[in-house]
């Protein structure tokens, strides 16, 4: 299901800054990671999705509503999670995440148990009843996914979720993220501005530059024509380097490993053979996902 | 097989209650505000100032009513208890103005508010009424402890009670007056400074500074200088129109009361429509 299309979208801002420029995209429902350098036009992008700003040009249909006149039902239907600080310090989360609740329309007794029900899905427990002032930063950041999750949206828009987290708070909230998308049946567009971050949890992924669309595909689309092997042995990676080009394959070196592109099953097989007829050690043979971001590095340079 | 104890965990539930529309959303947030307006809540601290001024209003509304119960006579009219309660009313307005606005915005809850079907307008018009309400009640519910003590000891039977009730809703009117220009100015001076301590600094000084003014004016010695003079300071142009509309406030207006009405209610339109534009902007950020 498409959730998300722009056609031609433009946001030029007064002064003449250019943050989207002609911007098309079709984004299929999943987990979305929408990836681009600061001032990329990624918050712009979030902003016109919300009807908090008109496109300059072109068209925007969020679930096919139209965010400029269609504002209520689009934002009834999608949960917003800002990047700067948003909690006031002196109530407690669950007093501030019902409130948020009823701000969406629910009534008091529904604001109240979704804001728990909420609380509990990202994590948070007891400590849901202490003041936000003395949550720790990861805390905090929980307690702003929950209140873009309290209205039970179709869509989360999260734009940098991990920023200001140590490294197991990011993995946790990347997880989470993951999670929603997969097991709440949330559509979730993840900002930031760490490709490798996000490229794990993704299903699809839109890359921006300066307000261009740079590449916008699935995950597994984008990588599937580049498997390759990876192999190492403990000696005599020269004469196997050797004996696979013998074999037929094109093998490259990179440190230890042997780079052998997968092109069918077959290749196990040989690179298996070539490895008992030398009477090497096999250390490792793995299969190696080119990382997405090898196939925006050729494109960015092109683009500078 | 069940097993008592075991937490099952049933996962996420979709939400499909009813969604309330924007008036309800609005509704909320006007009791939401109302209650902090008084601390209700929020941590104790919250509740000291306006619960003290509140305490201090009732008092004297509790002494006036034993005075007029005791001897018979009125020391302070309902009209005029807003204006001797004027440094009290300002102090309420300080403390409490910041704590609708400027909090929103030093904790950058904005975002999270706009991001809903909620607009800039009913944001601002659940505020105004919030501040209005919590200055109404502030003045309302002593002036109704004078209404009780005087219709406990009228002696006048029936017909002394709805006299005094004659008297009391005037005097709620004109504590509307004053909510109503008390919640504009504290809200448009709170709502350009996240930092509470100088928006309360700032509404104290907007309405004490204008003071001096009425007194340079009222001493000049043309008529008309003197007779608009009162225009320059908040509560003495709240005295002016309820001069105007008959109340006695021994204030020397000549042929400009429709002036004093006027300018009262375009200084409260005109603060509310630069909090709006003020909201729009902030709204689209």
């Amino acid at each position: 299901m498409t959730i998300i299309v722009t056609d031609g979208l433009t946001k030029t801002y007064g002064g003449g800054v250019t943050a989207l420029a002609d911007l098309t995209v079709a984004v299929d429902a999943g987990v979305i990671g929408l990836v681009g350098a600061n001032g990329a036009g990624k918050s712009t992008f979030i902003k016109i999705m919300l009807g908090l700003l008109p496109p300059s040009s072109g068209s925007l249909r969020v679930f096919d509503l139209d965010p400029v006149t269609q504002t209520d039902r689009v934002r009834a239907r999608v949960g917003y999670m800002p990047e700067n600080d948003c909690l006031p310090p002196d109530v407690s989360a669950a007093e501030f995440v019902t409130h948020l609740a009823r701000m969406s329309g629910l009534p008091k007794t529904a604001a109240r148990e979704r804001a728990s029900e909420a609380l509990r899905h990202v994590g948070l427990y007891e400590e849901r009843y202490r003041q936000i002032g003395g949550y720790s930063t990861g805390m905090k950041q929980r307690v702003k996914l929950a209140q873009a999750l309290v209205h039970d949206p179709d869509l989360l828009l999260l734009d940098e979720p991990t920023n200001g987290l140590d490294p197991a708070g990011r993995d946790a909230m990347l997880n989470l993220v993951h999670r929603i998308g997969n097991e709440f049946g949330i559509s979730v567009v993840v900002c930031s501005h760490l490709l490798g971050e996000v490229e794990r949890i993704c299903d699809s992924l839109i890359a921006i530059e300066g307000g261009r669309l740079l590449r916008a595909d699935r995950i597994s689309s984008m990588t599937e024509a580049s498997d390759i092997l990876a192999v190492e042995v403990a000696d005599g990676t020269d004469e196997l380097a050797a004996a696979l080009t013998e074999r037929g394959l094109a093998v490259t070196r990179e440190g230890r490993l042997l780079l052998v592109p997968l092109e069918s099953d077959e290749a196990y097989d040989r690179i298996l053979h070539a490895v008992t007829d030398l009477d090497l050690n096999l250390h490792r043979l793995d299969q190696r996902r080119h990382r997405v971001a090898e196939l925006f590095t050729k494109k960015e340079t092109a683009d500078v | 097989m069940s097993e008592a104890g075991v937490i099952h965990d049933i996962g996420y539930q979709r939400y499909d209650g009813p969604r309330l529309g924007r008036f309800a959303m609005q509704q909320a947030l006007y009791v939401h505000g109302l209650r902090a307006a008084y601390g209700l809540g929020r941590s104790a601290k919250a509740k000291i100032f306006p619960w003290l001024v509140f305490g201090i209003m009732l008092l004297v509304a509790v002494i006036v009513a034993a005075i007029r119960s005791l001897t018979g006579e009125s020391v302070l009219s309902y009209l005029e208890f807003a204006g001797q309660m004027s440094f009290l009313i300002i102090f309420f307005t300080a403390i409490v103005a910041p704590q609708l606005v400027s909090r929103d915005l030093r904790a950058g809850t904005l975002p999270l508010y706009f991001s809903r079907p909620l607009r800039a307008a009913d944001y601002v018009s659940a505020k105004f009424a919030a501040m209005v309400s919590a200055i109404w009640l502030l003045l309302g519910v002593p002036q109704f402890i004078m209404f009780l003590g005087a219709a406990f000891t009228t002696k006048d039977g029936v017909k002394g009670v709805f006299n005094e009730l004659g008297d009391l809703l005037p005097g709620w009117g004109y504590s509307l007056l004053w909510a109503l220009m008390f919640a504009a100015i504290g809200l448009l001076v709170a709502s350009f400074t996240g930092k509470q301590a100088f928006a309360a600094g700032g509404i104290v000084a907007v309405f004490l500074v204008t003071t001096p003014i009425v007194g340079v004016l009222s001493s000049l010695p043309s008529t008309t200088a003197n007779q608009l003079a009162f225009l320059s300071s908040p509560m003495t142009l709240l005295a002016g129109v309820g001069q105007w509309m008959g109340g006695r406030f021994d204030l020397e207006l000549g042929r400009f009361g429709p002036i004093y009405g006027i300018e009262a209610v375009c200084l409260i339109a005109v603060c509310l429509l630069i909090l709006l534009a003020r909201y729009r902007k902030v709204a689209s950020l």
